[in-house]
C-alpha cells in the first residue's frame, strides 16, 4: 500500500486507522476525519468495528448481475451498499457471497451456541400441519377417503400438540 | 428484517414484541414507549443511560423500547434487528447477566419465532452478528493505564484475542473519563458460554494490569498523581465552566482517588452517579429552558460545585493499594 492512505469509505486522505485481528488475520480500516466522525468512531459506545470492516470490504462498484432474493427482492448491491440483508432467506440467496467472508469475520463458520428449541419445535409442527392440510384436500379431491380420514386424525393430533402448550 | 419491512409491518412487529415481552416475568410492569413518542431529549437521556442505542434513538416510526422497572433490562424493538435484548449489571457479573438474558430469551420463545439456521445460528440483519448474536461487554474504568500510556498496548493485546475495546485514548485528552467498553467481536463458531468465559478471563487480566499500573504510579510518581487528583477535586469544587469531556476527566481522577483510599470508600457511588448526570442530555433535562453549549457548561459546573461542596477533602496519607471497580 502506497502512502498516503485513502479513506475506505470516501477515498479522501485517511487520518484514523483501525485494526482488528480475527483468527490471526489482520483487518484494517482507514478513515478520513469526517467519515470517522460520521461513523461514531470518536464516540466510545456508538460504533461497531466489525460492521465498519464489513462495509469497507464490500466493493460497491460494478453491475448488479447476481441473484435476487425471492423473498424480499434484495440484490447483491443492496447488501453491498448497506452491509445488511433484507430477510433471513437472503442468507441462502447470497450464500456464495457471504461464505468466504464469514471466515474472516468470525471464529468459525458453524453455530455452536444456543438453539431456540421451543420455537423450532413449534415451527416444525406448523410445517407438518401445512403439509397435512394440503395432503387432506388432495385426498378429498381424488376421492381417497381412507387416506383423508388418516390425514384428519393426524391433523387433530398435531393440533392437540399445539393445544397442550400452556398458552400464556 | 427491519431494513426491508414496510411501515405497517414494523408497527405489527412492534405490537407483537410488546405483547410477548409483557408476558414475561421480568417485564410484567415494564415501561414501554415508541421512539416517535419520545422527545429528542428523552431519547438522548436513554442513550446516556445505555438503555437504548444511538441507532434506535434515530429510528423511524414503528420502533420502540421496553425497560424493566429497575432499568436493568431494556429491549429494543425494530432497531437493526427486530429484537435486541439487553441486560445491564453493575460490577463483575457477566455470568449472571447472561443467565438473566438467556432466561428472558427462552421465555420469549413461547410467543416469538426466531429466524434461525442450524448452521448459521440466529439470522441477524448484519452478518457480523450471526451465530449467537451475543455481545457481551464490560465497562471498565482504567485511569492508571491511560495515565501511564499503556492503553494502546492493552488494546492491541485485546484485539489479538478477538475482542474489541471502545473508548477514547488519544494523547493528552481524556474526554471519556478513562472508561472503556470491552466486548466480543465475533459471534459465530463459539458458544455463549465460551464467549463469556473468554471475555471474563481477559477482563481479569486487564484489571490486573490496571492494579499494577496504579501501584507503580503510587510508588514512582506519588506527588504527580496526588497533584492531579487534588487539582481535579479543586476544580470540581470551584469551577464555573466545565465541558462534558473535562468533567469526565476530573471525575475519573476523583474516582481513582477513591479507589486509592484518598477519599472515603462510599464517595465512589456519588462519582458514578455524577458521571451520568454530567452528560449533556441530563444537564439539559434538569434545566427548564433550552441551553446552548456554553450555558450547559455553566450548569454542569454549577451542579458539580453543589455536589462537591460537601465532598470530603482528599486525605493523601490514606493511600492503599485499592482494587479498581468495574461495571458491565
Ligand atoms: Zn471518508
Ligand atoms: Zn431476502
Amino acid at each position: 500500500m502506497a502512502s498516503p492512505l485513502k479513506c475506505n469509505l470516501c477515498s479522501k486522505p485517511a487520518t484514523v486507522h483501525l485494526t482488528q485481528i480475527v483468527n490471526n488475520k489482520v483487518h484494517k480500516v482507514d478513515l478520513c476525519e469526517e467519515c470517522a466522525q460520521a461513523k461514531g468512531v470518536t464516540d466510545p459506545t456508538g460504533f461497531s468495528l466489525s460492521d465498519l470492516l464489513l462495509k469497507a470490504s464490500l466493493n460497491t462498484e460494478g453491475s448488479d448481475t447476481g441473484p435476487r432474493c425471492e423473498q424480499c427482492g434484495f440484490t447483491q448491491n443492496d447488501f453491498k451498499k448497506t452491509g445488511r440483508f433484507g430477510c433471513p432467506h437472503c442468507y441462502e440467496t447470497f450464500k456464495a457471497l457471504i461464505e468466504p467472508m464469514l471466515d474472516n469475520m468470525h471464529k468459525g463458520t458453524t453455530h455452536t451456541g444456543k438453539v431456540p428449541q421451543k420455537a423450532l419445535a413449534r415451527k416444525s409442527l406448523y410445517d407438518r400441519l401445512t403439509t397435512l392440510e394440503l395432503d387432506l384436500s388432495e385426498a378429498i379431491k381424488t376421492e381417497r377417503y381412507e387416506d383423508a380420514a388418516r390425514y384428519r386424525d393426524e391433523i387433530n393430533q398435531v393440533k392437540q400438540a399445539f393445544g397442550e402448550k400452556p398458552a400464556e | 428484517m427491519v431494513s426491508a419491512a414496510a411501515d405497517e409491518q414494523r408497527a405489527a412487529i412492534l405490537e407483537t414484541c410488546r405483547e410477548a415481552l409483557a408476558a414475561t416475568a421480568p417485564l410484567k410492569r415494564a415501561a414501554q414507549a415508541s421512539i416517535d413518542e419520545l422527545s429528542e431529549l428523552d431519547r438522548q437521556i436513554l442513550v446516556e443511560r445505555h438503555l437504548i442505542s444511538r441507532e434506535l434513538s434515530g429510528a423511524k416510526n414503528g420502533s420502540g423500547v421496553v425497560i424493566s422497572p429497575d432499568q436493568t433490562i431494556s429491549v429494543m424493538i425494530n432497531e437493526e434487528d427486530h429484537l435486541r435484548l439487553q441486560v445491564l449489571r453493575a460490577g463483575f457479573q457477566l455470568k449472571k447477566a447472561w443467565a438473566a438474558i438467556d432466561a428472558l430469551d427462552t421465555a420469549l420463545e413461547d410467543c416469538l419465532d426466531y429466524a434461525f439456521s442450524p448452521t448459521l445460528g440466529y439470522l441477524t440483519a448484519c452478518p457480523t452478528n450471526l451465530g449467537t448474536g451475543l455481545r457481551a461487554s464490560a465497562m471498565m474504568h482504567l485511569p492508571a493505564l491511560v495515565i501511564s500510556g499503556q492503553m494502546e498496548k492493552v488494546v492491541r493485546a485485546v484485539n489479538q484475542l478477538g475482542l474489541v475495546v471502545r473508548g477514547l485514548f488519544g494523547e493528552g485528552s481524556d474526554a471519556s473519563g478513562s472508561i472503556f467498553q470491552i466486548s466480543n467481536q465475533t459471534t459465530l463458531g463459539e458458544s455463549e458460554d465460551t464467549i463469556i468465559k473468554r471475555l471474563g478471563s481477559v477482563l481479569h487480566s486487564i484489571i490486573e494490569h490496571e492494579i499494577n499500573a496504579r501501584a507503580r504510579l503510587v510508588e514512582n510518581d506519588a506527588a504527580k498523581l496526588q497533584d492531579k487528583i487534588g487539582r481535579a477535586y479543586g476544580i470540581l469544587q470551584h469551577s464555573h465552566l466545565l465541558t462534558s469531556g473535562e468533567a469526565m476527566n476530573l471525575l475519573s481522577l476523583v474516582r481513582l482517588g477513591a479507589d486509592l483510599g484518598y477519599f472515603p470508600e462510599d464517595s465512589r457511588s456519588l462519582v458514578d452517579r455524577l458521571f451520568i448526570e454530567a452528560q449533556p442530555g441530563h444537564i439539559q433535562h434538569v434545566s427548564k429552558s433550552d441551553l446552548d453549549p456554553a450555558q450547559r457548561d455553566s450548569r454542569r459546573a454549577g451542579h458539580l460545585r453543589t455536589e462537591f461542596a460537601a465532598f470530603p477533602a482528599p486525605n493523601f496519607l490514606n493511600g492503599a493499594d485499592a482494587k479498581p471497580q468495574n461495571d458491565n
